[in-house]
């Protein structure tokens, strides 16, 4: 009786770990069986170097969108990184417990917020003060930069700071001990030392922001165009799903999951990078 | 080492030093000896400037000058590490002000009222689509992922290629965007299945995209039970099952449910996986094959109309409100059960 119950156990255990697996296949399966055909129709170079999307007179070229989300996810790093990291070495070695009980929630609050809720702040707030600002019409790589720096603020903030309070409190005292002031033990010794932590959390931020949808068609203006200023209107891969999919049919719907399955080589590329990076750091 | 031999060059730096000296010290140098490299540099550094042995004035000068300024470059960074910390309070101040500011004088009654339509755009519909989409997602993939977290922890032996094929995937799917989802669950559930853009084929949806998160959770708080519990319990003589039951999820539990809070989160929030899984129909569903639309797709679709802006403030209100909850609830229960 009770071999029994422990062998079902067993079996039902493996079953509910193999979800994960069959879930990967299928999404693998569904999408690139969708997706692959309408590649090779259009013609993989057409399609992966073209910069003419217009679904009209079937023409399907995704680089304004693959650089549309190069740049905004390069410009989002470029604003959440810097801050997140030094917000992360603030909460790890400077912050009060005081101050620390307000900060920590409010990260995890930053966390929390809805990307339409991002996206929508953008829209009443950022993108009529860029329009002011620069006399443009506002809607921009540069307000999705923004707020995708935001949106990643606290992903890079929370991982950072896991990796340096995991680093041993025997490296700081040695720093303190060979006569580093604290700046320089933080900076030079525990930052270095969670490195391949801190990475983590910016990898994370990489596939955050290039997989963010909701937020950045509210705000990045989506017109079809490699942008040549910040200034300029943006569309990614991810916004050119959402804004077309709805009505799409035939080969424009294909291409659409065409260009999904780009965004998901993206990702997995960037998930293989990063398992590289860390199982070098680890040696 | 040349150092040793005196250099009558070297010795004369040496004699003119008081002020080459206080110049150095704003970098003090027993700092430099952090890193091999820096060691050696200054090693090389003193090879060519000051072969003779330190002066014996040098390090009680240091310490006393050291004291009173600090390393211009440690100010800087501390400023700009409190710079960091501020600009992230202020971002979260502005958003959450502004939203709270624009939003709350613009929640009126007739935003809950009980059936939606263009005049009154009631959330109430979403709100408790919403709430219906939390509990069947959960439903389904909190069992899935404790089981799975269970069978990583307790039931493999090193070395096992079934884990690694579930860690990997598990791992890809975290990492997979959800518009990525949101294109599958059409493809899948909506049309290969039948099921219709619905409630149902939303939650399924939903439910393998928060997977991975109470899979690692979980799988964390299981690792964080000691071994002890384990062998005191086979002991015992209970099997293995009923040590996993009863022995080790119990203190496991505080862990798993911070991830069942972090999954509510994310689903309350997400909005791309389910405008084509779901759907966008503002009503509360007869059944599981009925379309529905959550809060956060209502805020979406209402932004794009852009015809009333009052209405969504107020819907980014009660998301806030909701967002703020869950956090203080997870804080609160993981506080709670810890203590026990």
């Amino acid at each position: 009786m009770k071999g029994i119950k422990e062998t079902a156990a067993k079996v039902l255990f493996t079953a509910a770990a193999g979800v994960s697996v069959l879930a990967v296949a299928l999404i693998c399966v569904f999408l690139f069986a969708s997706g692959i055909p309408a590649i090779g129709e259009i013609g993989p170079i057409e399609f992966l170097t073209g910069t003419v999307w217009r679904p009209a007179s079937d023409t399907y070229g995704i680089l304004p969108m693959i650089l549309g989300s190069v740049y905004a996810t390069a410009c989002a790093l470029a604003i959440g990184v810097p801050v997140g990291l030094l917000c992360a070495v603030y909460l790890s070695r400077f912050a009060s417990p005081r101050i620390k009980r307000f900060l920590v929630p409010g990260v995890e609050l930053l966390a929390g917020i809805p990307s339409v809720v991002y996206g929508f702040f953008g829209l009443v707030v950022l993108v009529p003060l860029i329009r002011q600002t620069f006399t443009v019409q506002g809607m921009s790589l540069l307000a999705a930069s923004i707020i995708l720096g935001v949106m990643i603020l606290p992903t890079i903030v929370t991982v950072a700071r896991n990796a340096l309070d995991a680093v041993p409190e025997s490296y700081y005292e040695g720093a303190l001990a060979l006569g580093a002031d604290h700046e320089r033990s933080v900076f030079r010794v525990l930052v270095p030392a969670a490195g391949s932590g801190i990475m983590a959390g910016v990898v994370l931020g990489v596939g955050r922001a290039i997989g963010e949808t909701m937020a950045v068609v509210m705000i990045a203006g989506n017109q079809v165009q490699i942008p040549n200023s910040l200034l300029d209107g943006v569309r990614t891969l991810t916004t050119n799903i959402v804004m077309e999919m709805g009505y799409a049919a035939d080969l424009h719907r294909e291409a659409l999951i065409a260009t999904a399955v780009v965004l998901f080589v993206f990702v997995l590329l960037i998930n293989l990078a990063f398992a590289a990076l860390n199982a070098r750091s680890r040696k | 080492m040349k150092a040793v031999k005196p250099n009558p060059e070297g010795i004369a730096t040496a004699m003119e030093a008081p002020e080459a000296l206080t110049a150095t010290q704003a970098n003090p140098h027993s700092a430099d000896q952090l890193g091999g490299e820096a060691a050696v540099e200054r090693a090389e550094a003193s090879d060519r400037s000051e072969p003779a042995p330190k002066p014996p004035t040098r390090q009680p000068q240091a310490c006393s000058s050291r004291k009173p300024t600090r390393r211009i470059s440690s100010r800087i960074l501390s400023a700009l590490v409190r710079l960091g910390a501020f600009l992230t309070a202020t971002v979260l101040v502005v958003i959450v002000g502004y939203i709270l500011v624009m939003g709350v004088p613009s929640l009126t009654p007739e935003l809950f009222a009980f059936e939606y339509n263009s005049e009154n755009v009631s959330m109430l519909p979403s709100l408790v689509n919403t709430l219906l989409a939390v509990l069947l997602t959960l439903a389904i993939a909190v069992p899935l992922g404790v089981m799975a977290a269970i069978f990583l922890v307790e039931y493999t032996t090193r070395g096992n290629k079934f884990v690694k094929v579930v860690r990997i995937t598990a791992e890809t799917l975290a990492g997979i965007p959800s518009i990525v989802y949101g294109l599958f669950g059409m493809l899948f559930f909506v049309t290969f299945l039948g099921w219709g853009l619905s409630l149902l084929s939303g939650c399924l949806t939903l439910a393998i995209m928060v997977l991975p998160t109470i899979m690692r959770t979980t799988e964390e708080a299981l690792r964080s039970v000691p071994d002890s519990y384990r062998e005191g319990s086979f002991g015992l003589g209970a099997g293995r099952l009923r040590t996993v039951l009863s022995v080790v999820l119990p203190p496991a539990m505080p862990g798993i449910l911070g991830g069942i809070i972090l999954s509510i989160g994310r689903i309350v929030g997400e909005s791309a996986a389910l405008i084509f899984t779901a759907g966008t129909v503002a009503a509360i569903p007869g059944g599981l094959f009925d379309s529905v639309r959550t809060m956060s797709v209502h805020m979406y679709v209402l932004s794009c109309e852009g015809l009333h802006i009052d209405a969504t403030y107020a819907t980014a209100v009660v998301l806030l409100v909701i967002v703020v909850g869950i956090n203080a609830l997870a804080s609160f229960a993981a506080k709670r059960l810890t203590k026990v």
